[in-house]
């Protein structure tokens, strides 16, 4: 690790880092951000905003079961209960009961104050209120190995099962009529989905960070033309509001998942602009 | 093809059962090659439940089965569709070279489409008498025609051993779909597949269609196209007059 800090102290010879928690966190960033960006591109065109909102208000549960069991890492205890949240909203959506805004909806609330309830029970709230909205310059360098790893094994699922995963969001009926194991597919996808939020959730924040997931895929959905440019456009757009958005708040002395979904939010407005202008 | 072709997709005793209701009662035909059935019936008759079986999207009791040319079972079926009034999100970035494209082999659509891709998606288009200029047009931004077009282009790619057109043409004008049903006149001719259609268009089905199954939840009857358009049962399931078609 110490290599890979003082070719960051050469590239980068400014104040802030000075810091190793800036050095990890600009790393957990570089990490991050492309995750999100790239898997953003589906959660919007699958409309799946509002799940993954849910499954970030899920992770409290997670912290509380973790709490209860006696676990001090919480991760297990949060993707445990994730997946089974996840996989759980997935089959309800299945079974066509209610509509998907409604069945999320009763998923959302369930888990969150699931999770307040459990962990005030077990001690007090305030306790674990950080998580609400994270804190990036705590992440330490094994968790940037574990972010690495996540990372390349997106990237490997993008690359080998996109085109069907694209296929599906564009329409089930078309996919299954070449083939596309259109259930196996869904499934896969909000593992994938729960799998990125849960362990991004202590940096990021439960309060934020759906807005980290959506908002740089919404922001490139304005002026995107093809899906190359869609999946280029987020990625660019996640990758620079991270970093402008930690730097920013290191001289602001501001929380940084908030500044970082600032960002987002102002790339949004100005692709929104930009497209309106296009259209006249 | 030959006259010895022996491609079909037959259906046999298929039921389908949703929450204790009957949605499809035994429902039996075979589709040979060449031929276009027609598959006739009132709103509720089961036709997209039986769509959605030979999908394989809804569990179903009974049999569908596919055959090659030699007659051969087929385990895994390429079915060709082109669904009705699809359901998509308009505003979404994906191209006709996305779609397209995204059958053709396992480079992700997101990395581009590279040179050969393009141009064999632009020949696709081509035999369904569209040009290239489609192909950077999202699919939110075709029109109707257009879009039927490209969704025909895809089903055909890779030939399937099933065409199935879904109202095809609902989205479409008058002439755009007398268009549309002369050009599965000709892929029946050029190609030989076997052809599922579902229309409510009894004008263009007499004209497009070989044969015809009326079905009610099961096939009330079938036969060739003429005779079951000019059947008591059809004319009743479509509310005209008993003395004429």
């Amino acid at each position: 690790m110490e290599t890979v800090y003082q070719v960051m102290e050469a590239l980068l010879p400014f104040d802030w880092m000075e810091f190793d928690y800036m050095k990890n966190a600009l790393l957990a960033v570089l990490l991050i951000t492309p995750l999100f960006g790239l898997v953003g591109t589906m959660v919007v065109n699958n409309r799946l905003s509002f799940f993954s909102d849910a499954l970030g208000h899920s992770a409290l549960t997670g912290i509380a079961i973790g709490v209860l069991l006696g676990i001090d890492n919480y991760l297990a205890s949060m993707l445990g209960f994730a997946l089974l949240f996840a996989l759980g909203i997935s089959m309800v959506l299945d079974s066509g009961a209610s509509s998907a805004d409604t069945v999320i909806g009763v998923f959302s609330s369930t888990g969150l104050a699931l999770g307040v309830v459990l962990l005030s029970a077990s001690g007090g709230f305030a306790k674990y209120s950080a998580y609400l909205v994270g804190d990036i310059l705590t992440v330490q360098p094994e968790e940037i190995l574990l972010l690495f790893l996540v990372l390349l094994a997106v990237l490997a699922v993008w690359v080998l099962l996109f085109n069907q995963l694209l296929l599906v969001s564009v329409n089930a009926d078309l996919a299954a009529s070449k083939g596309v194991r259109v259930k196996l597919l869904e499934k896969l996808f909000v593992v994938i989905v729960a799998v990125i939020v849960t362990i991004s959730i202590k940096w990021v924040g439960v309060l934020i960070i759906n807005s980290l997931l959506v908002l740089p895929a919404a922001a490139a959905r304005n002026v995107a033309r093809s899906m190359r440019g869609y999946h280029g456009i987020s990625v660019l757009i996640s990758m620079l509001s991270g970093v402008a958005g930690l730097i920013l708040s290191y001289y602001l002395g501001t929380a940084t998942g908030g500044t970082i979904v600032l960002l987002s939010a102002a790339a949004f407005f100005a692709t929104f602009a930009l497209s309106k202008l296009r259209a006249r | 093809m030959t006259d010895h072709c022996q491609c079909s997709v037959t259906v046999r005793d298929v039921c389908v059962k949703k929450g204790g209701e009957l949605l499809l009662d035994h429902v039996s035909f075979t589709v040979r090659h060449g031929e276009v059935a027609a598959l006739l019936g009132r709103n509720g008759a089961g036709k997209t439940t039986l769509l959605k079986a030979l999908l394989g999207r809804i569990p179903y009791t009974g049999e569908i089965s596919f055959h090659g040319p030699d007659g051969a079972a087929i385990a895994k079926p390429r079915i060709g569709y082109v669904p009705q009034n699809m359901s998509f999100d308009r505003s979404s970035p994906v191209t006709a070279a996305d779609l397209l494209c995204a059958r053709m082999g396992r480079r992700p659509v997101w990395l581009g489409h590279g040179k050969r891709r393009l141009e064999k998606a632009a020949s696709l288009l081509a035999a369904v008498g569209a040009g290239p200029e489609l192909l950077e047009k999202r699919l939110g931004s075709l029109s109707g025609g257009e879009l039927q077009r490209v969704l025909l282009a895809f089903a055909l790619a890779p030939q399937p051993d099933l065409l199935l057109l879904d109202e095809p043409v609902s989205a479409v004008d008058r002439k755009g779909a007398g268009v549309f049903y002369s050009l599965i006149s000709a892929m029946r001719r050029e190609h030989d597949m076997p052809v599922l259609l579902v229309s409510h268009d009894l004008a263009h089905v007499e004209d497009a269609a070989t044969r015809a199954i009326l079905l009610d939840r099961r096939v009330v009857c079938s036969g060739p196209a003429a005779e079951v358009m000019k059947s008591a049962a059809l004319r009743e399931a479509f509310g005209l007059p008993k003395g004429g078609a």
